[in-house]
């Protein structure tokens, strides 16, 4: 007994000192998140409640929820809900369904495989900045390449579309750079989740005759479910937050025809710097993001995970 | 019937093929059509029918961005800010993860919740009450300012892929090294930063990329056009001059060429990167 006494303190000792470097080890960036990321997260909501002040010792005065209820009647606030929702409804699926063909495409072995999957994605990695201006000088009315293709070579239309001059054309152009942008990041996804699937599986419904959309959704589609819930609560998710590329070619425009709700928040905090309502429509956003968010992982669980 | 199957085989190869020839030239044309603008003097810029091999290329563009409109300074302002950031992201959220997948303590639960939370939260939800944070340190109209906010931003997301990293790594080494003597901070320098190198480089190129591309919060905290960056001096260029197409897509080409140059080399890091956080997540 008392032979193991001076071992268990040194057990002991050891232990404290393992805490303190692991407090060490976890302070420096956990402050500076916390500041940074945490404090914030914190202050949106109650800033939202404010009629906010930027003069100096000049008080904020407090509104309660009226920001909010200001919301509701702003007829703007929801055009840009019904953009952002029409923004989510084409790119969303749009991007899903490409992305899905792309993986099953390249699913098995052919020559280029690595290239393929290389030029697919080149457009995830490069900025928005620079594809935004890029898209709104491919969809230039007189002179751009998208109405030379579809007008001057493919007839499709009888004249020029001046895509980003009016409200729906303008959010499909953007829709379409949406599609085009993000459909190598859920290829690659599904892509990894596609080589997970057990060869045996495919070649066991192969070998018994299954046409190969049968074989493909009883095999394939129903091993990835769960890749594809996780890449459609993404996506989902980053269509709400669309910003840069309506900031950059339309500005909202025009006449607020085509404003999100993140160019709409934009514009009432850093062009009128009204932060209280600028606040009250990014916490909206936020609650709607996590509403749909949890929604979905609902639905997508399997009935037998719902069950227990 | 072999023959049959062989000869459908190739037809199946055939048609995988044309498919993906087509989709590969949709996404690469406009990134063609770009870099042919960058190439043609201002007047041609939206001549009809468009030139995708300009007749008269010039490189105008390249050394007129270069030089008299500034973007060689703001790539060197981009260059600084992503590189700092990196280097303090990358060190900082390798040892929040080693704290958080080698200890045991109290709150570790509750500090790794709150990471996640930053991981879930919209970015942008964070804007107002970030500036005014920015406004009180001083750090409006600063390159410091965004390196700081970087930094802190990507913190969360490179600690919960590094922490299901640093899990993985085999217990019996740390054990040997403690019986030698070894703190934890050694253990943290010669044992697990060197077998962590696949995952440090990944979380490194993440966090490049995305301070090299930010726009939003540059545009917000930065007024002082010596301060640009090259997202915001490349969008604000274009709002002045909305039709120097040309001088614009060069820009954009010198801006995007490191990011296609690192991914062309890390592109398998990038890719088993992304899966990795697919799946965990």
């Amino acid at each position: 007994m008392s032979a193991l006494r001076p071992r268990f303190r040194t057990t002991n000792v050891r232990r404290r000192k393992e805490v303190t470097a692991a407090y060490l080890f976890l302070a420096p960036g956990f402050l500076l998140f916390a500041l940074v990321i945490l404090y914030p997260i914190a202050r949106a909501f109650q800033i939202s409640l404010y009629n906010w002040s930027l003069v100096p010792g000049q008080a904020s005065r407090f509104l309660g929820l009226h920001n909010y209820n200001r919301a509701i009647h702003d007829p703007i606030f929801w055009r840009a809900l019904e953009n952002t929702g029409f923004y989510m409804a084409v790119t969303v699926p749009g991007q899903i369904i490409l992305g899905l063909a792309a993986a099953v495409l390249l699913d098995a072995w052919l020559p280029g495989r690595g290239l393929f999957r290389t030029l697919f994605y080149i457009p995830v990695v490069t900025s928005w900045v620079v594809v935004s201006l890029l898209f709104q000088y491919l969809f230039i009315t007189d002179g751009g390449l998208i109405n030379w293709i579809i007008h001057d070579n493919l007839h499709v239309v009888g004249h020029n579309i001046d895509w980003l001059g009016s409200r729906w054309t303008a959010m499909l152009a953007l829709s379409i750079l949406g599609i085009w942008k993000g459909v190598g990041w859920a290829m690659v996804i599904f892509l990894a989740a596609l080589q997970g699937v057990p060869v045996e599986l495919k070649e066991a419904a192969a070998v018994d005759g299954a046409k190969a959309w049968a074989r493909f959704r009883a095999v394939s589609l129903s091993a990835i479910r769960p890749v594809i819930a996780f890449v459609t609560v993404m996506l989902v998710i980053g269509s709400f937050n669309v910003f840069i590329s309506v900031f950059l070619m339309t500005q909202g425009g025009p006449l607020d025809e085509t404003q999100v709700i993140l160019t709409y928040m934009y514009r009432w905090a850093f062009s009128y710097l009204d932060f209280g309502y600028g606040s009250a429509l990014s916490f909206i956003l936020t609650l709607i993001v996590f509403v749909f968010a949890v929604g979905q992982l609902r639905l997508f669980r399997r009935p037998s995970e719902a069950r227990s | 019937m072999v023959v049959g199957s062989r000869r459908r085989t190739r037809l199946v190869l055939g048609g995988r093929l044309t498919v993906l020839s087509f989709g590969a030239v949709v996404m690469m044309l406009p990134f063609v059509y770009m870099l042919a603008t960058s190439f043609k003097p201002n007047a041609l810029v939206l001549e009809i029918p468009p030139q995708f091999f300009p007749h008269h290329p010039t490189t105008t563009n390249y050394t007129d961005a270069w030089t008299s409109n500034q973007f060689g300074h703001y790539f060197f302002n981009s260059l600084w800010v992503a590189v700092v950031t990196t280097v303090a992201a990358v060190l900082l959220s390798a040892m929040m993860a080693y704290a958080l997948a080698r200890f045991r303590f109290p709150g570790r639960t509750v500090a790794f919740g709150l990471i996640l939370i930053g991981l879930m939260v919209p970015g942008m939800m964070m804007l107002i009450p970030q500036f005014l944070l920015a406004k009180k340190l001083l750090l409006l109209n600063s390159l410091w300012g965004l390196v700081v906010f970087y930094t802190g931003g990507n913190l969360a997301l490179n600690t919960f892929l590094l922490r299901s990293f640093f899990q993985d790594l085999p217990h019996e080494l740390d054990e040997a090294m403690v019986v030698d003597g070894g703190g934890p901070w050694t253990r943290f320098w010669r044992l697990v930063l060197p077998l962590s190198r696949p995952a440090l480089a990944v979380v490194a190129i993440f966090t490049f990329l995305a301070s090299w591309d930010e726009f939003t919060w540059a545009l917000t905290i930065i007024n002082d056009p010596s301060k640009y960056t090259l997202p915001i001096g490349i969008a604000l260029f274009q709002g002045q001059h909305s039709t120097s197409w040309g001088l614009v897509f060069a820009a954009s080409a010198i801006a995007i060429g490191p990011v296609i140059a690192i991914f062309a080399v890390f592109q398998r890091q990038f890719v088993s990167g992304i899966a990795t956080g697919a799946v965990k997540a």
